[in-house]
């Protein structure tokens, strides 16, 4: 009997590609594609034909509540919807980190442009202003002084959606030209990858450059718990190196991984297909 | 072979193209979709939103 998985997506990129490409070349395997773009659900009358879905969606809210309503419809999905929900939203990953005891850089949240202001005169400069929700390095502000801080909360306040003043504030590292990504799916951390950028924004997305960082036991351990704590499955994590030791950034749910089998050596969407498909038979641990 | 809606330049596409796959335009750089393939068709890929990404 075939293992039925739902493939739910919208745009194909690469890394959805080269999933498709591992999962087509197992046996015993029925690919069933679901665009977000075309999806219906009829609350609490839906059946769906398929084992389990593997979610590579490319907006956030969409994946999250799509993958609420397939739980509640009985399907198993990889990541979960409390993953995405967690992993979605950089104050919930850091109070999970925060309650498993994780290292990260020091966060502060505040609701109004008064608050966030003294928060970040209390931390002191520089300190790093993210959207709440939001990726690809996109809107991050690294603020030096007093003048930029007001500047930016208020261009925030006046000119953002109300998810803008809602304020995560983080410490700035210094990062020294990299940080670190790690791959985790289940139990394992599989590969990790330095980014290196003269901006101190280091995402691939913007221009980072990926290099093979060695696996650690310091690096593999952080990597695994971070990924318990926001609910395990497949997950990316990113860190920042400190003479501390290393500190946990964020924790995404979706990850992109073009940019990293070469540098690592490591076919990773075919280590992601072997855990959908353990996942599948019941074989991985929730 | 399909042109590019946006500069009407030729884009190919191999035969193991997927429904919904993002592809540049080679001629203009252009982010396209690829709305059908049997036919092919494409289009221009939706505009980036706040939420995309990881």
């Amino acid at each position: 009997m075939s293992v039925k998985i739902g493939f739910l997506h919208s745009l194909i990129r690469p890394e959805e590609k080269l999933l498709l490409h591992e999962f087509h070349s197992r046996d015993g395997v029925e690919l069933l594609m679901v665009d977000d773009r075309k999806l219906l659900y009829n609350l609490g009358k839906d059946r769906f034909p398929f084992d389990i879905v593997l979610e590579r969606c490319i907006n956030h809210s969409r994946a999250l509540h799509a993958l609420r309503l397939f739980e509640s419809a009985g399907i198993q999905c990889i990541n979960s919807s409390k993953v995405a929900s967690i992993c979605g939203d950089k104050i919930l990953t850091s109070i999970s980190l925060q309650d498993h005891k994780i290292p990260q850089p020091e966060v502060r949240v505040a609701f109004t442009e008064e608050s966030a202001l003294q928060a970040i005169e209390e931390m002191g400069y520089p300190v790093v202003l993210k959207p709440a929700v939001g990726s690809w390095g996109r809107l991050l502000s690294k603020v030096n002084d007093r003048d930029a801080a007001e500047t930016v909360l208020e261009h925030k306040v006046t000119l953002g959606t109300y998810h803008h003043s809602i304020f995560y504030i983080q410490k700035y590292i210094e990062k020294k030209g990299r940080d670190i990504r790690s791959f985790v799916i289940g139990d394992d951390c599989i590969a990790a990858i330095y980014r290196f950028s003269e901006h101190w924004i280091t995402n691939t997305a913007r221009g980072g450059v990926a290099k093979n960082c060695p696996l650690t036991d310091e690096l593999k351990t952080i990597s695994v718990r971070a990924a318990r704590a926001v609910g395990g499955g497949i997950v990316a994590v990113d860190l920042f190196e400190t003479d501390d030791g290393l500190l946990v950034n964020e924790v995404n749910y979706t990850m992109e991984f073009r940019n990293s089998i070469g540098p690592t050596g490591v076919n990773i969407p075919q280590r992601i297909v072997d855990y959908v498909l353990r996942a599948a038979k019941g074989q991985v641990r929730g | 072979m399909v042109e590019c809606p946006v500069c009407g330049g030729t884009v190919n596409l191999g035969a193991d193209t997927v429904q919904g796959e993002l592809i540049a335009c080679g001629e203009c750089g252009s982010e396209l979709e690829v709305t059908g393939v049997n036919p092919f068709t494409i289009a221009e890929a939706p505009k980036e939103e706040e939420d995309w990404g990881e």
